[in-house]
């Protein structure tokens, strides 16, 4: 049944397009990603990245195309199908959404452990012990003291910030993580942190990440395959090293190419 | 043209029939905010104009109209909307529960158990009890039809992280009929209570927000609340100074100019009528508790 499961995909892009009004957002976009995988989507500002995470989170309406998902009882619906109640379920259980902008995906004048606890109040959890409990495991996990449980965000570092919305989003455990460039705006030895947690947790709850960015050595680091997007349409997509060892679009090599040597 | 003759109760008819429109809706979805077209009423917002609209589109001229602000019927408050309609409407006017069939009220529900004849009006200065969780309008309706009402814990959550229990004590957030998450008004959590399997038809009127919401009668009223911090309502513990109650709802007043207080009940016909004064029910000149402690 596992086994079976994991052969099935998470979540199918079918020729997804948008255009606003005469001009290109994302042109004809098809994949598939299977549970656990993580696809990484680069290419520079305005090549459609985000459009197409957005897309694929049920917060833009394609103009063409659909996306289909296949949900924990087994059935795989077309998310444009999905009623408002189902969609805003499926966010806060079954989904995360990473924003690059940590004031966007946290309530900035709440403490850490309600923003952790939100989720868990919204599916029903009604044990304040249980859930500040749980709240505190999470904030472990991502490296947060214990001690800082009863403060605000607004009190935390950026980095802090992003790794507190991190374990917001996954105290529900869900199985597909949407990040929109995780680590932008942080300095280079925080990066290196934060993706190192990340990796560390992908692996253990097996999560299936779409993580937008334009950082190379995110793309490299965490991602399974890469996606190459430049002006609205994918140019490439396969394996993460061989996308990047082994550039085949003129693009793309010079993408890898203009990563400064450490 | 001789002096202003108004309408009976001051709003024309077909203002009435629009409010009782939404009235019947809200009795009808319990819980749920009702939007009306609000009317500029002679009076500022903030001094009951939701409450006055209401209580204008429900009373008769067999009506006794009781009004109350922070339980008590001497407050500026009080005294000028008894007298609005005793002037507009010509209905009679009272300070106590029991012979009042329409009582409108600011902050407190009375001591004294209501029955089935009675209407309690509230004013309302803020309706929506997501107001300050989430500051979208068009997010907040989406939220009550979803009954997407998670957030509403975060706040409970946040009170009893800071302060160890729920310290939240007035406009404390309630769930009716099990499905529309509702603000009480700003009444203590002492009343809450109450609120549930009433037997008066409870109406509440936000003239600024323009919304009416009901509480049908008898219908449950629940307190959210987590499993290990229960609601619980909250009283000064000790008894009012002159009838002796310890249940009621207490006030704190002070006395002199050297820190002396008294507590004395906030609901001032409960407290007078256990003390046995002769009722006087229709003058607004009577001297009730407070003047009485001066």
């Amino acid at each position: 049944m596992m086994q079976q499961d994991a052969d099935r995909p998470l979540l199918v892009a079918e020729g997804l397009s948008k255009w606003y009004g005469g001009r290109l957002g994302c042109r004809d976009v098809s994949f598939a990603i299977y549970p656990g995988e993580v696809m990484a989507v680069v290419g520079e500002s305005g090549s459609g990245k985000s459009t197409l995470l957005q897309m694929l989170s049920c917060q833009l309406d394609p103009s063409n195309g659909r996306v289909l998902y296949r949900t924990r009882d087994g059935a795989t619906r077309d998310l444009a199908t999905l009623g408002e109640a189902e969609r805003r379920f499926l966010f806060r259980t079954d989904w995360g959404y990473v924003h690059q902008d940590p004031a966007a995906g946290l309530r900035m004048t709440v403490s850490a452990g309600a923003n952790v606890g939100e989720r868990l109040m919204a599916v029903g959890w009604r044990h304040y012990g249980h859930i500040r409990r749980t709240a505190g495991d999470w904030l472990g996990r991502v490296e947060i003291d214990d001690s800082r449980i009863d403060e605000a965000p607004a009190s935390y570092s950026g980095g802090m910030r992003q790794r507190l919305q991190i374990a917001r989003n996954l105290v529900t455990r869900p199985r597909l993580v949407f990040m929109d460039e995780p680590t932008g705006g942080l300095d280079v030895s925080v990066q290196a942190r934060l993706l190192d947690l990340l990796r560390g947790l992908v692996a253990e709850l097996s999560l299936a990440a779409i993580i937008v960015t334009h950082d190379l050595a995110v793309a490299r680091l965490l991602s399974h395959r890469t996606m190459v997007m430049k002006g609205g349409d994918v140019i490439e997509i396969g394996l993460t090293d061989q996308v990047l060892e082994d550039p085949r679009e003129a693009y793309t090599q010079l993408l890898v190419s203009s990563i400064l040597p450490p | 043209m001789s002096a202003p003759v108004y309408n009976f109760a001051y709003l024309d008819e077909q203002t009435k029939r629009m409010i009782r429109r939404a009235i019947l809706k809200a009795i009808a979805i319990p819980g749920y905010q009702v939007p009306f077209a609000s009317r500029e009423m002679p009076m500022p917002y903030g001094w009951g104009t939701g409450g006055v609209q209401v209580t204008a589109a429900i009373i008769g001229p067999d009506d006794v109209l009781k009004v109350i602000d922070q339980g008590s019927d001497d407050t500026t408050n009080a005294v000028s909307i008894r007298k609005f309609f005793a002037k507009t409407a010509g209905v009679r006017t009272t300070t106590r529960t029991d012979e009042a069939t329409v009582i409108q009220t600011r902050h407190r529900i009375p001591e004294t158990p209501l029955n089935e004849r009675q209407v309690l009006v509230y004013q309302v200065p803020i309706p929506e009890p997501l107001r300050f969780l989430e500051p979208r309008e068009t997010e907040t309706r989406v939220m009550h039809a979803l009954a997407d009402y998670g957030v509403m814990h975060v706040k409970l959550y946040e009170d009893i992280a800071r302060h160890g229990h729920i310290a939240t004590t007035y406009a404390y957030p309630v769930k009716v009929d099990g499905r529309y998450v509702m603000d009480p008004s700003p009444t203590p959590k002492f009343d809450n209570p109450k609120m549930s399997k009433c037997a008066a038809l409870q109406l509440f009127g936000a003239g600024r927000e323009k919304r009416i919401y009901a509480i049908p009668p008898y219908t449950e009223v629940v307190s959210l609340d987590f499993e290990d911090h229960p609601f619980e309502r909250y009283r000064y513990d000790g008894i009012c100074a002159l009838c002796g109650s310890n249940e009621s709802f207490l006030d704190e007043v002070v006395v002199d100019d050297h820190g002396g207080r008294m507590f004395v009940c906030s609901d001032t016909d409960y407290c007078e009528h256990r003390r046995g004064s002769p009722a006087n029910p229709r003058s607004d000149n009577t001297p009730h508790c407070r003047s009485a402690i001066r």
